[in-house]
């Protein structure tokens, strides 16, 4: 190591030998225990990144209804479909998981909410909150329809 | 870090000072803080609103598609969301790379290339909701 950028990537284990720090992803793999800690925090990562696909689905969306009666027609056409209804799941279900997370987030960042039990009880309720708003929303968007 | 299998040894021949001011963040990590945390406080009401909007244009027709974009308060609603979103997904896509590309160059490449398609389809979000309310 002759670089000074790398001396943060070296550090010492508990018998005081120099190691090198591992790099991301090691949380997944042996080192480290699923939990629901990790779990509530790769699923907002998994989720973010599955809304920014979602979100070309939104492009189109909006560019086919300025577009013209025919692009339109045919992307409601696609997302009224079987396919679509699945994918449209998805993306709600994300949604709601990485803005109940969000806010979980927030409250870290005001200082709230680091104690385990409190970290574990607010994941939990995450994952609940999650659950009731998706079946609230196909409940209402399917009565709708 | 060539041999990433050898025993690590520090061998860098500079004073402490040195070591010291070479490993600042010298960047713009508050910023990036700070962007993500006010985006993310914008897209709480925004993407309830955006929630509700599509369930007031489930199954709708051209026409009321439009109908409900000339509506001055919901094109500056969706404006708002497209901004607060496509910003929002730029940091958090930024900092999924940062973690997960370790090679510079493909770092760099993947990072503009993934920036690039978030201006473009932020740009064509917005034309089209302007498109539709005008």
């Amino acid at each position: 190591m002759k670089d000074v950028r790398e001396a943060l990537m070296v550090g010492r284990n508990t018998q005081g030998k120099l190691v090198r720090r591992p790099i991301s992803p090691f949380m997944i793999g042996s080192a480290y225990k699923p939990q629901l800690s990790s779990m509530t925090s790769i699923f907002h990562r998994i989720t973010g990144v599955a809304l920014g696909l979602g979100t070309i689905l939104l492009t189109l969306w909006l560019v086919c209804a300025a577009a013209g009666d025919g692009a339109f027609s045919i992307i409601q056409a696609v997302l009224a479909s079987w396919i679509g209804l699945i994918i449209l799941f998805g993306f709600t279900v994300a949604l709601f998981y990485h803005f109940c997370n969000g806010i979980r987030h927030l409250s870290w960042d005001a200082g709230k909410g680091f104690e385990l039990p409190d970290m574990h009880k607010s994941g939990r309720v995450v994952f609940a909150a999650t659950l009731a708003l998706t079946v609230i929303f196909w409940a209402i968007g399917l009565y709708i329809w | 870090m060539n041999d990433s299998n050898a025993d690590p040894i520090i061998d860098i021949r500079r004073s402490q000072l040195g070591r010291a001011r070479g490993l600042g963040a010298a960047k713009s990590g508050l910023h990036h803080w700070w962007a993500q945390r006010v985006t993310a406080i914008a897209l709480l009401p925004l993407s309830l609103y955006f929630v509700l909007s599509v369930l007031m244009l489930e199954g709708a027709s051209r026409t009321q598609m439009m109908g409900y974009m000339a509506e001055p308060w919901n094109a500056v609603l969706f404006l708002c969301l497209i901004a607060a979103l496509f910003y929002h997904l730029a940091l958090g896509l930024q900092t999924v790379i940062e973690d997960y590309v370790h090679t510079d160059a493909t770092r760099l490449v993947t990072m503009l290339a993934v920036k690039g398609l978030i201006v473009f389809c932020a740009l064509a979000s917005a034309v089209s909701v302007l498109k539709l309310a005008l």
